[in-house]
Parts: C-alpha cells; structure tokens; sequence
C-alpha cells in the first residue's frame, strides 16, 4: 500500500493510505451511475416491453424483443452488414491515409506547424457540420461536384453513389484522429535506430518496413480499435447527411437504435437491438485483440 | 503498462521527431513530400473554403468567390432562426464540462499518476474499457435515468453525459502529464514544509498548464459538438446547442445553402479556433499517455 516515492515513506502514512481513493471517488462514481448501470438497464430492458408511445402495453416482454429481431426484422440484418462494411471501409482508408499524413508531417519542413494545424482540423469538426459542409459540396445544382463531371442526379440521394459520398465525407473527418494518434506513435520511436539502419545500408523501404511499422504496431492495434468503435459509434454524420437513406441503405445499427430511440421512442425493442450490438461488438473487439496479439513482446 | 513512457518529458520527445534528416530540396523530396501534402491540404482546405464563399456571398450568385460580402446570412441566423441562443447554450455546455472534466481529471489523472494503491490496475482497466461503450447505444438508457432525475430539457444533462464520457481518455491524457512532473519538485516542497496538497498548489500544478490546456479543449470541443445527447435530451428550442440548431437548419432550410452555410461558419469558429491553439499539446498528451498507457 505505500506511495510511488521515497518521500512519502517518511510523510504521513495514514492520510495518504486513502486520498487515492478519494482522489478517484468522483470518477468512479460518475461511471458507476451513468455508464455502468445504464448497462444494466439496457439488458432489463431488452426483456420488457416499454414504448414510451403505448404505456398500456408495456410489462415482461421474456425474449419477445429479441425473437422479432432475429427472425422478424430484416432491417437489423441489412443494418448489421452495412455497419460492417462500414467500418471496414472507413477503417482500412483511414490506416492508409492516416499513416502516409503522419508520414509526411512528421518530416521536418518549413511552415510544418502550420501544416499540421490545417491537415488536423477538420478533426475538432462535428458530424453535423461535417454534414452541412459536404451537402454544400454534394449539391448537384451549386455544389463543386459539378466542376468534377458529376452525374446531374444527386449524389447521396442514389443507392449507387451515396456510399461512396458517405466514406469520402467521413474520411475529411476522420484521417485527421488517425494521423494525430499515429504521429504520437512516431515520435517515440527513438532517432539512434534509423541512424543504425542507415549505417547498415537500410534504404527509405527498408527502415520503414524494419524500424517504423514494428515500432507502431501497437500505436496502430489501438488506433484501429478505438477509431472502429468510433465508426461504429458514429451517428451524427449519417444521422444528418443521409438519415440511413436512400431506402435503408445507410442505415448502420446504432443508426437504427438511435431512430427506433428517438423517433418511435421504442426502448424495449431499442435496448434489444442496443444489447445486440454490446454483445457484437465486445466479440470483435476481443477477437481483434486476440489476432493483433496486442501488447505481446514482438519488438525482438 | 509501459511506465517508462508515461515518464518521458514532452520536450525529448520533440526532440527525437526529426531524426538527424536535414532538409534537403531535391526532387525525390518534392515528390514525396510536398506534392501529397499539397494534395492533402485542398482536400482538407476545400470543404471549409466553400461553406466560406457560401455564408459570403449574396442569395443567386454562383460566384466561386465571395464577392460581392455580405453579411445577411450571419443576420438570418443568429437573429431569425435563434443561433444567438443556441450559441450561448453551447458556451455553457462546453464551459461548465470543460470545467468539471479538468477539476475530476486532475484528481484522478494526480492519484493514478502518484500513489500505488490496491484497485490502481483495477481502475485503469475499467477506464480503458469505457473507451469501447458507444455513446450512441446509451441513449436509451441514459434518457431514462435523466428523466429520473428530472433532468429532460435542462443543459445539465448534456453537461453530465459530456463529461462523463470524455473523463475516462481525460484521465489517462492527465495522467501522463502529472507523470511528466519529476516527484522531486513536490518533495522539495515538502522538505521546506509545505502539505502535500500545498505542494501540489504551488509546485505541481503551474507546471500541468499544457496538460490542463489539453484536456479542457478535448473537453470543450467533444462537448461542443456533441449532436445525439443534445437531440435526445432536449427537445425545447430555448436549450438547443449548436449542433442541434444546426441539424434543423439542414432540414428546413435546404434550399438556402446561405443560412446553412453561415450557420455551419458560427458552429465551425470556436472549436477551429480552439483547435489550432492546442493541436500540438495533443500530440505530446498522446505520445505522453494515451496511446501506450
């Protein structure tokens, strides 16, 4: 139980036996009542029936919600595939882009401050403004796809394109985070190992395949993992821009959570659906760790 | 846990970022670096340019300049549709989570950084794995408990949920920081016979300044734009934030791109703003704490 630290050995045992804990008591609080227990609720919920709309008809549900779901509701199936392709996408470009932008800013060159500031800032950028800037850009009769020898019909309002619009927008967004927690990874690869390799006769391929990406391994794991929880999690941008449209063909799952939550104001089947998708994601998660083998020692 | 990063001085780190390559001017070097930056740069810089000639430029012209100004847009939107409201809305929201976030980051970023204490390991894990819970999936129990405690319709709950989520990352970026400070400052203050909590007041803190200034505008800004809560939350328009307000805007307005677009440029200036003055105590935050902690 004793502090980090020779001091306090000779300090005053007893009253820092507990500031600790009273130190993290605010935070420990605040999870437990607004993120821990609301998780509980969620599972309680998904048994009962509770729309807001029709309280006559609320009371034990037992596995109703769950079995309309998987057997009733081709929606969430449809919206758990998009949701999937969703992430991948956004994840996969966001890598690529995100690590050439670490790449690049991480080179030291005139104006480099500068440059940062301007590539990283669409990052501090709602989903809702993000929305109301590209529709600017979308808009068939005075956006700037006209310049681009755009087809006349709206881009996001035709099934063909409206996902392709949907990535592009997100990644203006979503490189930014990508780069930034990638050129943290960056700057705490030591400079004497690239001064080795080159001394070794290591071209550029080389010392970044050798030095660079075994040094960010990690950096990479949780900035993929984080970032697909976040692309999962991302509402706002497809909430506002398409609605889940045309015809449901955006709709992610949380999308549909968030409109069965507040449109149909449905918590039972919402939380049936919002259970689903914990139980997804945890699994995901998990095995992605597992894969990656996340924190193991492989820098040799 | 990789302690030994928590440790690292921000300042070395710098140091390390160019390793011992000098700027040379050759054509490899164009081609590898400044032809995709600048590539990058009017990808990034384009979406924001155009909202600009929007929110500029008069109703019916097609200019892809903003000329002639004017200003009517920003008149219809803060006067007419009420962003004078939702602006100030905001500001409370992202001032009063900013505040909380950095008071409780602090305390619990001090005690992880500082004490080894029984349940430490425990903690960081939970932290680490609120990171995995999806906001947008909380909604509906989060409605429930807000209505519980009266709370529907009241800028508090948006400052409760802000919080709350952005505490966990907040307390490991503080961490870091406190971490960064050699123990030995606090020490010498104690030495000369200062409580601890006095040390921590006179020494510690006025050396967490770039960690505060990080983490309060990670506050700031994820409050800010944060749309679900708001829209789930508060339905009178007297409490709506910005994002919110600007939600509608899309929907109503769609065929006037110019109240849209100035409605985007009020949204856009705080937190671009805010942004540009802390980007680089982000990057130290995170190579500090966030990502190997």
């Amino acid at each position: 139980m004793a502090s980090t630290g020779t001091a306090v050995a000779g300090g005053r045992p007893r009253a820092l036996r507990w500031a600790p804990y009273l130190l993290i008591s605010p935070t420990v609080l605040l999870i437990a009542v607004f993120l821990v227990y609301p998780i509980g609720s969620v599972l309680y919920y998904s048994l009962q029936h509770y729309n807001l709309t029709k309280p006559w008809a609320n009371g034990f549900a037992g596995l109703a919600n769950f079995r309309e779901m998987l057997f009733e509701d081709p929606l969430f199936w449809t919206s758990l595939g998009f949701t999937a392709k969703w992430v991948v996408a956004e994840i996969g470009l966001q890598l690529v882009l995100g690590l050439a932008l670490a790449l690049i800013v991480n080179e030291s060159f005139i104006g480099r401050g500068l440059a940062r500031a301007m590539v990283f800032s669409p990052w501090a950028v709602s989903g809702v403004l993000t929305t109301g800037i590209w529709i600017l850009l979308y808009n068939p009769t005075t956006g700037i796809v006209r310049y681009l020898g755009a087809p006349e019909a709206a881009v996001l309002g035709n099934p063909d394109t409206v996902f392709g619009a949907l990535v592009l927008t997100e990644l203006w967004r979503g490189v930014p985070f990508f780069a930034i927690l990638l050129l943290a990874g960056l700057q705490g690869i030591p400079g004497e190992l690239y001064e080795a390799a080159a001394v070794d006769g290591a071209g550029r391929t080389r010392r970044f395949l050798h030095v660079t990406l075994p040094h960010l391994r990690d950096a990479i794991v949780l900035a993929t993992l984080l970032r697909s929880v976040w692309e999962f999690n991302n509402v706002d941008l497809i909430y506002t821009l398409t609605g889940g449209g045309p015809a449901q063909v955006t709709t992610t799952l949380p999308l549909y959570v968030a409109q069965r939550a507040i449109d149909s104001k449905d918590f039972g089947y919402g939380s049936a659906l919002t259970t689903a998708g914990f139980v997804i994601l945890l699994f995901c998660s998990l095995l992605y760790l597992r894969l990656s083998r996340f924190g193991a020692d492989h820098k040799g | 846990m990789a302690t030994e990063t928590i440790a690292r001085r921000p300042e070395r780190v710098r140091v390390q970022a160019a390793p011992g390559r000098r700027p040379r001017r050759d054509a490899g070097r164009v081609l590898r670096l400044y032809v995709p930056l600048a590539l990058y740069l009017i990808f990034t810089l384009v979406p924001f340019y155009w909202m600009i000639v929007f929110a500029l430029r008069p109703t019916g012209s097609t200019a892809p300049v903003p000329w002639p100004i004017t200003f009517e847009h920003f008149a219809t939107v803060w006067n007419d549709i009420g962003y004078a409201t939702f602006f100030v809305n905001s500001a409370i929201v992202g001032a009063l989570t900013l505040l909380f976030t950095s008071v409780i980051a602090l305390m619990g970023g001090y005690a992880l950084a500082r004490f080894r204490f029984r349940g430490r390991t425990l903690f960081m894990v939970a932290l680490l794995c609120t990171q995995f819970i999806p906001g947008a999936m909380m909604l509906i129990p989060l409605f429930s408990i807000f209505r519980g405690l009266g709370l529907i319709n009241s800028l508090w709950s948006l400052v409760i949920a802000d919080t709350v989520f952005g505490l966990p990352l907040s307390i490991i970026l503080m961490s870091g920081f406190v971490a960064a400070v050699p123990f030995q400052v606090e020490e010498a203050a104690m030495v000369d016979g200062c409580t601890r909590t006095r040390a921590f007041f006179a020494v510690v803190l006025p050396q967490l300044r770039p960690g505060l200034i990080a983490v309060g505008s990670f506050a700031f800004i994820h409050a800010w734009n944060n749309f679900l809560f708001a829209l789930m939350f508060i339905s009178r328009q007297d409490n709506f934030t910005i994002p919110v307000g600007l939600s509608y805007t899309i929907g109503e307005y769609s065929a006037d791109f110019g109240a849209l677009a100035a409605g985007g440029v009020v949204a856009a200036v705080p937190v671009v703003c805010v942004f540009a003055v802390i980007q680089r105590y982000l990057v130290h935050g995170i190579s500090a704490g966030a990502v190997k902690g």
